[in-house]
């Protein structure tokens, strides 16, 4: 088997993700997928690192995860206040910068 | 750890791997796609799971043995039970709607999706390597002794930064989240006088485990005469409409049980019957005592709680005047 394969299995997953984002409108959902993505940007690295036989592919991926940590902390503390005010964590709802 | 070790190392992909690539791939993007179909929200954050313990395996076959444990340890258990917690904040049972704000929103980004799909798989396949280095140099040390040389050497302003950004956003977490009280909190005092000033529910409600006959919060506790009492149940799952019918064959066991207990006091001590406060005031007629005047009027006031009371008591009244 060529290693190539999760290349190609990181794009579609990357694909995936990105479609996620576009159609789903429940804000947890769209992290999620945005999550997904990161994860699928992940398999790439490492098997990128892989290939070139050094690990500095590794060290991005570590790095986005600790970025993607962060990230949802924020991310769900915004879904949360948002929903305290409107009382529904869909897209659609927040479409104004204050109640 | 030595034989994981060559199995990374090297330069073209054991049979094992093929087979373990060809069993979890599959697995790996049905559960991506269930993340982007399915409408309940914890059955995407169940499903995404699935898919990162997956990758993780991934990472794992391709000689990234520290972030693949990373991945189980970090994604799966924190990021995705972060998701859990807030999922459950915000309600479980909140599903997407399905209407459109945007119209061919829906056809539109899934031409998009398709046509990303369609540039990235081409781009790698224009792109085609033939052979691979193999981490067998890298990871010669082990694995977290080549990441760490790396990530504590020429990495290492970037480690401190990715550290202040952890501090940062779980400040900003706490911040966002935290809501400032406008008000002051009611003392145990003024919370009763208001209660006794409103009128509708002086006493406390009706706890769950009097009279029922099951240990769910969403069965109502049943009154003595075996009707079932919404008062029992939270008033959050109350209004959600979720409280539990209860079975028909419970309500039958206590009306029995009620019965039994009647007939018995009506044989053992025929004369105390008089202290029931309302309904005996409508079955007992003339016959009875003034007192049943007084304790009538206290009763009237606090609603369901007393009504079992007092059917139960009339039956009592009954088996009295026999």
């Amino acid at each position: 088997m060529n290693p190539e394969n999760y290349l190609y299995l990181a794009a579609l997953l990357f694909t995936l993700g990105a479609c996620g984002v576009l159609l789903r409108r429940n804000a947890i959902v769209v992290f999620m997928c945005i999550e997904l993505m990161l994860n699928a940007a992940n398999l790439l690295l490492v098997t990128f690192s892989r290939m070139h036989g050094n690990l500095e592919g590794q060290i991005m991926a570590f790095f986005v995860m600790v970025v993607a940590a962060a990230e949802v902390v924020v991310g769900l503390a915004i879904i949360v206040m948002v929903y305290r005010s409107r009382h529904s964590a869909s897209v659609d709802d927040a479409s104004l910068m204050k109640l | 750890m030595s034989t994981l070790t060559t199995l990374a190392a090297e330069t073209s992909t054991s049979t094992g791997e093929a087979v373990q690539f060809w069993v979890l791939a599959p697995l790996a993007v049905v559960g991506a796609l269930c993340t982007v179909l399915l409408r309940r929200a914890v059955h995407s954050a169940l499903c995404l799971a699935g898919t990162m313990v997956i990758l993780a395996l991934f990472y794992l076959a391709n000689g990234a043995y520290f972030l693949g444990v990373v991945q189980i340890v970090v994604y799966t258990g924190a990021v995705m039970m972060l998701f859990l917690f807030v999922l459950m904040l915000v309600g479980v049972s909140a599903t997407d709607s399905l209407k459109e704000t945007l119209t061919g929103q829906r056809w539109l980004a899934a031409a998009c999706g398709l046509g990303l799909g369609i540039l990235l798989l081409s781009g790698i396949a224009q792109a085609s390597a033939g052979s691979f280095t193999g981490l067998a140099e890298a990871n010669a040390d082990g694995n977290v002794h080549g990441l760490a040389a790396l990530l504590f050497t020429r990495y290492v302003v970037a480690f401190e930064i990715t550290g202040i950004l952890l501090t940062i956003a779980a400040i900003g977490a706490t911040l966002l989240t935290h809501r400032q009280r406008i008000e002051r909190n009611k003392t145990q005092r003024e919370q009763a006088e208001e209660r006794v000033r409103k009128g509708t529910q002086v006493t406390p409600l009706p706890a769950p485990g009097v009279y029922a006959r099951h240990n769910a919060v969403d069965l109502p506790g049943l009154l003595p005469d075996g009707t079932p009492s919404e008062l029992t149940v939270n008033a959050t799952l109350r209004a959600r409409g979720q409280v539990r019918e209860v079975h028909a064959e419970a309500l039958a066991g206590v009306a029995a049980l009620e019965e039994h207990t009647a007939r018995y006091h009506g044989q053992r001590r025929p004369k105390r019957a008089v202290t029931a406060p309302r309904g005996a005031a409508v079955t007992g007629g003339a016959e009875e005592p003034p007192a049943t005047q007084t304790t009538q009027a206290a009763a009237g006031e606090d609603g369901a709680g007393s009504t079992g009371d007092a059917a139960a008591a009339s039956r009592d009244a009954e088996e009295a005047r026999k």
